[in-house]
């Protein structure tokens, strides 16, 4: 396998590249301006996927250390410094994977302001990968904050009717997070007199300190998974953005939040964790609980997949604060997982809409009569939705309610009862709008997924089955920075 | 050829078949997917045929095929492998010979409905899942085949979906058998951590150590193995259609009758059965959980008997027999008799397979209607068909003179019922003695159902002919039985499947020989599969057959004691068998009408049992009304009002009572955002400069 130097660079600013190229050609010709944008962005994030493949292909799955690590003074003590774990290279992956299907679910159904569009989608790539490689407190703020500017301008731009409610929403509850993620931050900087992510991981911060810290984080990632309850945003904005919108909001910006939790709660503040984690727990087992029936009353399509996804978030927050092996391996890979299923869920989602530009539910039913593929495409996502063996929905599940049980019986309790609501939900979702006669007149004409629609379902139904009989890849790559993590956890709370 | 090959070969066969056929059936056409997907079937029969008589009468020894390792974390390891041993030989025979007649059944069944690629693809799929559970050598394979059999038996319930009662009794049966796997699954995560391990291999010799030790469970201490063994049994009382999971059952009759026959019946249904047997090493140390299996199992033996005996909806009237059956497989592996129950799982599958598709061909003869009170005198139009019921009929209700001989059930059923007793006998099961009384009961019970099904199908005034002006009487009734959601004509589901159109005079007439095949094939296991294999599921073979693949502990002596049973209990079956028969006979043969008159005067009793004791009722108002009771209020009071109201919308009040207007606010909120953003990075900035000193 080649080596490509600085690869963490070039993989984290190559879709800022791209954007840039899309500006060029529209200076240089104006009319052609929105396909060459199409095509550029669509070849720049096929490129980033092959290089991040060719990182994971050359990264040591055996080893827990930081990889690739690039680091510079950059000014004053800051450091440009990146790395990768056997954690963080799987979402950036899983990034670069999301992209080029948003770009090319993106292709006929944006028509206005396309270069914007396109711009704004690679940007966000480069935020978010950068997310996920950055080694430094200083750099991890910009990225994890810049993240927020081109989604509000995806969601506020191309979005619905009630855009701005939305996004307004978005923006109170993230900003509240991140003024005390911010405070947080500067105060542990001051204390330890460094910026670097993983000196502060070794770093033992005092008892009294550790539970203000905590929390402060914990107020950022929690609104980013989100967690009950600070999680109303999460419905208006997917509702509001656009499909390819939404499928990076599930896909990869709520992972933001759980990959927050395994950066700095956990290995930074292992007592507060301890600690709060009770209080995680009971947030978790609402989250899946209350989630799931308020889901199953959705009138709107895209509302109760967003409902959803929080009830899977509740998986993720319980696996990550059980503090072993299975649970946070089991939450890391519920986390992949569910971006490929949020975002194959919200796809169908938009391939109904495309058609048919309404999401309430009760106006259709019948159409597996008329789209057989994309009745069966539909089935697959909703069974890996619930948690069917065999998808990989169902080893995060598992994973994580194995290292939950160890921790808290009632907690696995209340989390296995996750397992009917969600085939409550999901399979009355699939009923109403798949089963039955067509009784809608408007529906009788409605035509199954094209060619470019099972192209970008097929990375995805590939993804989804093979991981479910298959974990293994996902797992042997998280294994070894699992277990560091989960060994430092139990041996600073002393278990 | 290897055997190890073979085996595999025959394990992914019908997942082959249902692939191809599901990817591309339509481009393959029907006649291509069906002989694929039959084809691969047979292959697998054979297959599983050659293992069991290697494994009978060749002295195969039991073996492991590890494939690759399926999840492997920490100590929670699995790996997808295929298990042989006695226990998987048996349902190895039992899945692969009912599907493979089930399919061959299905050319003619379905011949005439447009989605056979479909139905094929489903059906192979069902059966590779089925494979995969009764294979699995480690909890989470059999979890997958759990649950794949579960996602196989939705989509086929929901095959016509166009059908609203499909598509409910679809989502119901899923539904109820998820919250069995809610406590499978609190099962499966109490083993592992309590022994570290989910192999079943590794597992199981190091159950004795921990008999009578606790176990913390949700903050008490409870029995450790009764813990175990009693959650697991809830997944099992799901997939098994147990009392208070019964509910989907019946409900699954809505699938195409082949479906049925193969999974409501034969295959499916048993697997709860069969988890029992494969985890006799847990039980055989838990004794409250077995006490709980064996009351289980006898409370639904004698309800779902009551109930079948006021249904007039011929699939459902054999959807609570088996339910009822496979309450006698609980409650003899619940008393210690694992050989036993596996033996009637064995000879069920073949009479009940035989019963449903038999019911089928009557369907099928009759046009697609299902209400046995619009049947009456087919013995002349459908002799094949009537020959076979008969047999079946004879089969389950366990007809047979004690140490002379009979039909398949009466084998298996009699054993059961003798082990009950003997349980009681020598002490080893509290519910013993209940169990045997129930045992004869519901046989009793069985043969007064079973036989009144055959003589309002097949004796009696053929009430077809004057279809018109009876048809009004039908209708009057039917405005009773609001749940009896049959009575919609199946004509009405806009689906081409109603082949015939009969517009004219209905005339019943014999199914093609493509279905009577299998019905033939299957009368031959419902008459021999008792008398054959009776030494070596349970008589004097019992211990080389079983080679260990059934635990049974030093002081379970229960299947041996039931070879010496008091006289009495050896005939009271057929006794109460008897009683059955000839009340049946007399209702409905010689004074025929007179059940007709008593069921339609109703009566509290006959509106009780018509009415399934009223679950569907209870459960309908309790479970699904109040999900979405609760469901609203936490979404309209609990997100809306108080967590939106007090949040966001709160703070937009606050910020138009500061800013002066919502509006100014939102237009800059972009700005405004990356504004306080800005101002972190210069503090940030700010701090490092004075931390380093620049």
């Amino acid at each position: 396998m080649p080596q490509i130097p600085y690869i963490l660079s070039v993989v984290t600013f190559l879709p800022l590249v791209g954007a840039g190229l899309i500006l060029l050609a529209r200076l240089f010709n104006k009319a052609g301006a929105d396909g060459a944008a199409r095509w550029i962005a669509l070849l720049t994030t096929v490129v980033t996927l092959a290089v991040s493949a060719v990182l994971v292909a050359t990264f040591d799955p055996s080893s827990a250390a930081y990889q690739f690590v690039e680091r510079y003074v950059w000014f004053v003590g800051a450091q440009y410094h990146m790395g990768v774990d056997g954690i963080s290279i799987l979402f950036v992956l899983l990034t670069a994977f999301l992209m080029p299907i948003c770009i090319l679910a993106s292709w006929n159904t944006i028509r206005d302001r396309v270069v914007d569009y396109m711009i704004a989608f690679l940007v966000l790539e480069t935020l978010v990968i950068g997310v996920f490689t950055s080694l430094d407190l200083f750099l991890f703020y910009i990225f994890f904050e810049g993240t927020l500017v081109p989604m509000f301008i995806i969601i506020g731009v191309w979005g619905g009717a009630n855009r701005i409610y939305a996004s307004y929403k978005f923006f109170l509850y993230t900003l509240l997070g991140s003024v005390l993620m911010l405070l947080a931050m500067l105060w542990m900087a001051a204390e330890t007199g460094t910026t670097s992510i993983p000196a502060l991981k070794e770093y033992a911060f005092s008892a009294e300190a550790q539970p203000l810290l905590w929390l402060a984080f914990f107020a950022s990632f929690a609104v980013k998974m989100p967690m009950w309850p600070v999680h109303t945003w999460l419905p208006d904005a997917h509702v509001q953005a656009p499909t390819a919108g939404s499928v990076i909001l599930a896909g990869i910006l709520l992972k933001l939040g759980g990959y927050g939790f395994l950066l700095f709660n956990l290995p930074m503040f292992p007592q507060a964790s301890q600690m709060f984690a009770p209080l995680v727990f009971t947030l978790s087992v609402i989250a899946i609980v209350y989630t799931s029936l308020v889901a199953f009353r959705q009138t709107d399509m895209k509302k109760l997949i967003a409902y959803s996804s929080v009830a899977h978030m509740g998986f993720v927050t319980m696996g990550i604060f059980a503090g072993n092996d299975q649970g946070v391996q089991g939450a890391v890979f519920q986390m992949l997982s569910h971006g490929l299923i949020s975002g194959a869920l919200f796809l169908c989602v938009g391939v109904v809409y495309d058609r048919m530009h309404t999401r309430e539910i009760a106006l259709y039913g019948g159409l597996t009569a008329r789209m057989p593929w994309f009745a069966a495409i539909f089935m697959l996502f909703t069974m890996a939705n619930v948690g069917l063996p065999g998808t990989s929905g169902f080893i995060g599940e598992i994973l994580t309610m194995v290292g939950i049980y160890e921790v808290s019986t009632w907690t696995a309790l209340f989390a296995a009862s996750g397992v009917i609501f969600s085939a409550v939900y999901a399979l009355t979702l699939y009923r109403n709008v798949m089963f039955g006669e067509i009784t809608n007149p408007a529906m009788k004409a409605i035509t199954d997924v094209d060619r470019r629609e099972l192209l970008i379902f097929a990375p995805l139904i590939i993804g989804t089955l093979w991981l479910g009989v298959q974990p293994g890849l996902v797992l042997d790559y998280t294994a070894a920075s699992v277990e560091a993590l989960t060994t430092a956890y139990r041996a600073a709370i002393g278990g | 050829m290897d055997l190890v090959l073979l085996v595999t070969l025959g394990v992914f066969a019908p997942l082959l078949g249902a692939a191809i056929v599901g990817l591309s059936g339509r481009r393959l056409g029907d006649l291509v997917s069906k002989s694929i997907t039959t084809g691969l079937l047979f292959f697998s029969c054979a297959v599983a045929w050659i293992v069991f008589s290697q494994w009978t009468w060749g002295g195969l020894e039991a073996f492991t095929v590890e494939l690759f390792p399926f999840i492997n974390v920490g100590d929670f390891q699995s790996v997808w492998s295929i298990r042989i041993d006695a226990l998987s030989a048996v349902m190895l025979v039992v899945v692969t010979s009912v599907s493979s007649l089930v399919h061959l059944y299905s050319w003619g069944y379905m011949a005439e409905d447009p989605d056979k690629p479909r139905f094929f693809a489903y059906l192979s799929l069902f059966t590779f899942a089925m494979l995969a559970l009764v294979t699995a050598a480690d909890f989470m394979q059999l979890f997958f085949g759990w649950e794949g059999v579960g996602l196989a038996s939705y989509l086929l319930i929901g095959f016509w979906y166009k059908k609203s009662t499909a598509s409910a009794a679809a989502i119901k049966a899923f539904v109820v058998n998820r919250v069995g796997d809610f406590g499978f699954a609190l099962g499966i995560l109490t083993v592992f951590w309590m022994f570290g391990t989910i192999q079943f291999a590794e597992l199981f010799p190091m159950i004795a150590a921990r008999a009578g030790t606790g176990w913390d469970f949700l903050g008490h201490t409870w029995s450790a193995l009764d813990l175990a063994g009693a959650l697991l049994f809830v997944g099992a009382m799901g997939k098994s259609a147990q009392f208070f999971l019964h509910t989907w059952l019946p409900d699954a009759m809505e699938g195409p009758t082949p479906v049925s026959a193969l999974i409501h019946a034969a295959t499916m249904v048993t697997a709860g059965v069969y988890m029992v047997c494969l985890l006799s090493p847990i039980y055989e140390y838990a004794p409250v959980a077995s006490a709980i299996i064996a009351l289980t199992g006898a409370v639904t033996a004698l309800f779902a008997a009551t109930v079948g005996l006021a249904q007039n909806d011929i699939k459902r009237v054999i959807a609570y027999s088996t339910c009822s059956q496979l309450g006698y497989m609980f409650f003899a592996a619940g008393v210690g008799a694992y050989q036993a129950a596996m033996f009637h799982l064995f000879t069920h599958a073949f009479f009940k397979a035989l019963l449903f598709l038999g019911a089928g061909s009557v369907i099928h003869g009759m046009h697609h209607e299902q209400d046995m009170r619009k049947m009456g005198g087919l013995w002349k139009l459908l002799p094949v068909t009537y020959a076979v019921m008969t047999i079946g009929t004879i089969a389950i209700t366990g007809l047979g003179i004690p140490g002379v001989g009979g039909l398949a059930g009466f084998y298996s059923k009699d054993s059961i019922i003798e082990s009950a007793f003997a349980s009681f006998t020598n002490g080893h099961s509290a519910m013993g003695l209940f169990a045997f009384f129930v045992g004869i009961l519901a046989a009793g019970l069985t043969a007064y159902y079973s036989w009144r099904l055959v003589f309002m199908t097949f004796h009696n005034k053929p009430v077809w002919k004057d279809a018109h002006h009876d048809d009004h009487a039908h209708d009057d009734h039917a405005s009773h039985a609001h749940l009896e959601t049959h009575d919609e004509p199946l004509a009405d589901d806009g689906h081409a499947h109603d082949d015939h159109a009969h517009h004219g005079p209905l005339k019943p007439h014999e199914s093609p020989l493509v279905m009577l095949v299998p019905l033939l094939l299957l009368s031959v296991g419902a008459i021999a599969a008792g008398f054959v294999f009776a030494p070596w599921f349970i008589g004097d073979h019992e211990h080389g057959f079983w080679r260990g693949a059934i635990f049974v502990a030093e002081a379970n002596h229960v299947l041996h004691d039931s070879h010496a049973v008091p006289t009495w209990v050896k005939w009271s079956p057929l006794i109460l068998t008897l009683i059955g028969t000839f009340a049946a006979f007399w209702l409905y043969v010689l004074k025929e009408g007179m059940a007709r008159r008593m069921a339609d005067r109703g009566g509290v009793v006959h509106a009780f049992l018509y009415n399934k004791w009223y679950f569907d009722e209870l459960y309908e108002f309790v479970f699904v009304k109040g999900a979405r009771a609760v469901g609203d209020l936490f979404w309209k009071v609990g997100d809306v009002k108080i967590i939106d109201g007090g949040g966001p919308n709160g703070m937009a009040w606050l910020s138009r009572k500061f800013a002066g207007g919502l509006s100014r606010f939102q237009s800059g909120y972009v700005y405004f955002y990356a504004f306080v953003m800005l101002l972190g990075l210069a503090g940030f900035l700010a701090f490092a400069i004075y931390a380093w000193g620049a």
